[in-house]
């Protein structure tokens, strides 16, 4: 119990939140990371995941590469990708690390969305005389919105729990009232971060949840 | 003065022959440790996921509180669970296990419940009509047949884990994780990438050696497809 109270009272104390070591910047920091990383993302996976499914091809080179990437510790990325080069870019391993991990489920989401299309469908909208571009953006894309949403979903939340192990590697976020906590030895600190970053996780899986709910009949996924 | 040895560790190169000669036993600690604690993980994780999926299956009302609380709990970043862990279980090997378990739990849940729900409820009544009682229709019938699904969710859940084993370094039990730690810190390149590339190895002879488990287990699955 006295575990409770004294992060109840890590948090109530505005020191902990003001400054550039405090809540709200962490928090502005690790916000800033998952969307640049996800929009990053997106531009890569997105047209490379339409192309391929509409031409057909590739598919089982992208599932695998995902297959793969699940074995590959990220945090022994980061720090490799530290002490290259890249880490003199400030954010640069981390940035590079997330987009690096955030790819694969976008791709392999898109890419099985674009194939699940009903072939009829396609060969309806050949027969109405549609180009393979008209065919691509307006009937397979839209048809395969559902999945595709589900991928960017995983890869947001899963950009949120890397941008927080980026914190043992020297990146910003969240993760460094956590790491700061464990060099101060002070365990109100550490489970008081830890509620934080679990807290933004969820709030951001719900987001995509209640925005799922919210969006057009057409692009809810039979989940 | 004698002059620094000119080998590839004074050099700080990637790739270090004289590195894996020199720090065999450390490696070898590393990555009995890491073993340990993701069998550990793995273990203890199928041990408490079977009585759960097989309650979701038994009683519906059950299913969607199960689903619910082990997918808020994946939702959880692993750094944030080790630490939320902490006031209960300390500096020690037991905080990075539960933290394992509590990450297995969804991936083998969510799979032997599908596994489950998969059973013809024709194949289900014929071993009724044989005269079978529920545990034994259970043990005999419902989990095979839930076995393909089953080894899918322990193949991810277990190479998930070997490589989340390695965030254990913030309390010093990372098994390869703390070695990659160490060389952040002392910038040694050797030892972050044998070790990384290590990891990366027993995550894949991990998915192999179940597959082939797998395949063993499941000799019908091949019959159909031959």
């Amino acid at each position: 119990m006295s575990t409770l109270t004294a992060t109840w009272d890590w948090l109530a104390d505005p020191a902990h939140w003001s400054g550039d070591n405090g809540v709200w910047h962490r928090l502005l920091q690790h916000l800033l990371l998952t969307v640049v990383c996800l929009v990053l993302s997106c531009l890569i996976a997105l047209p490379v995941a339409l192309v391929l499914g509409h031409l057909g091809r590739g598919g089982a080179l992208a599932v695998n590469i995902s297959n793969v990437g699940r074995a590959v510790p990220t945090f022994a990325v980061l720090v490799l990708l530290l002490l290259t080069p890249v880490g003199n870019w400030g954010e640069g391993p981390t940035v590079v690390a997330l987009v690096l991990f955030a790819v694969p489920p976008l791709l392999t989401n898109a890419y099985v969305g674009m194939r699940e299309v009903d072939r009829g469908v396609v060969q309806a909208a050949r027969g109405m005389g549609m180009t393979g571009r008209q065919l691509m953006f307006h009937v397979e894309l839209p048809l395969s919105l559902p999945l595709l949403m589900n991928g960017v979903r995983i890869a947001a939340v899963q950009l949120v729990a890397t941008a927080t192990i980026a914190a043992l590697a020297g990146g910003g976020g969240l993760g460094r009232i956590i790491t700061a906590g464990f060099n101060l030895a002070s365990t109100p600190q550490v489970v008081a971060g830890a509620l934080l970053v679990a807290v933004f996780a969820l709030l951001v899986e719900s987001g995509f949840e209640i925005a799922e709910r919210l969006g057009p009949a057409w692009a809810r996924g039979g989940r | 003065m004698t002059a620094a040895p000119d080998d590839c560790l004074a050099r700080n190169e990637w790739i270090c022959g004289a590195y894996l000669s020199s720090r065999r036993g450390i490696l070898l600690d590393a990555v009995v440790q890491h073993l340990q604690l993701t069998a550990l993980a793995v273990l203890i994780g199928l041990a408490v996921a079977v009585p759960l999926a097989v309650l979701a299956r038994r009683w519906g009302w059950a299913a969607g509180p199960v689903l619910a609380l082990t997918t808020i709990l994946y939702t959880i970043p692993s750094l944030a669970m080790f630490s939320l862990l902490l006031p209960l279980y300390g500096l020690s090997a037991t905080l990075v296990v539960a933290g394992l378990v509590l990450y297995s739990l969804t991936l083998l849940v969510r799979n032997l419940l599908a596994g489950l729900r998969a059973v013809p409820e024709e194949t289900r009544q014929a071993a009724r009509g044989l005269g079978y009682g529920p545990i034994r229709l259970l043990l005999t019938v419902e989990l095979p047949l839930a076995l393909p699904a089953a080894m899918a969710g322990l193949r991810i859940a277990t190479v998930s884990a070997v490589s989340l084993v390695t965030v254990g370094a913030i309390v010093g039990y990372g098994g390869l994780g703390n070695l990659v730690y160490a060389g952040m810190n002392t910038y040694f390149k050797a030892q972050v990438l044998t070790a990384s590339v290590l990891c990366v190895l027993i995550a894949i002879a991990a998915d192999l050696l179940l597959l082939g488990v797998q395949r063993l287990i499941t000799p019908w699955t091949r019959a159909a497809g031959a």
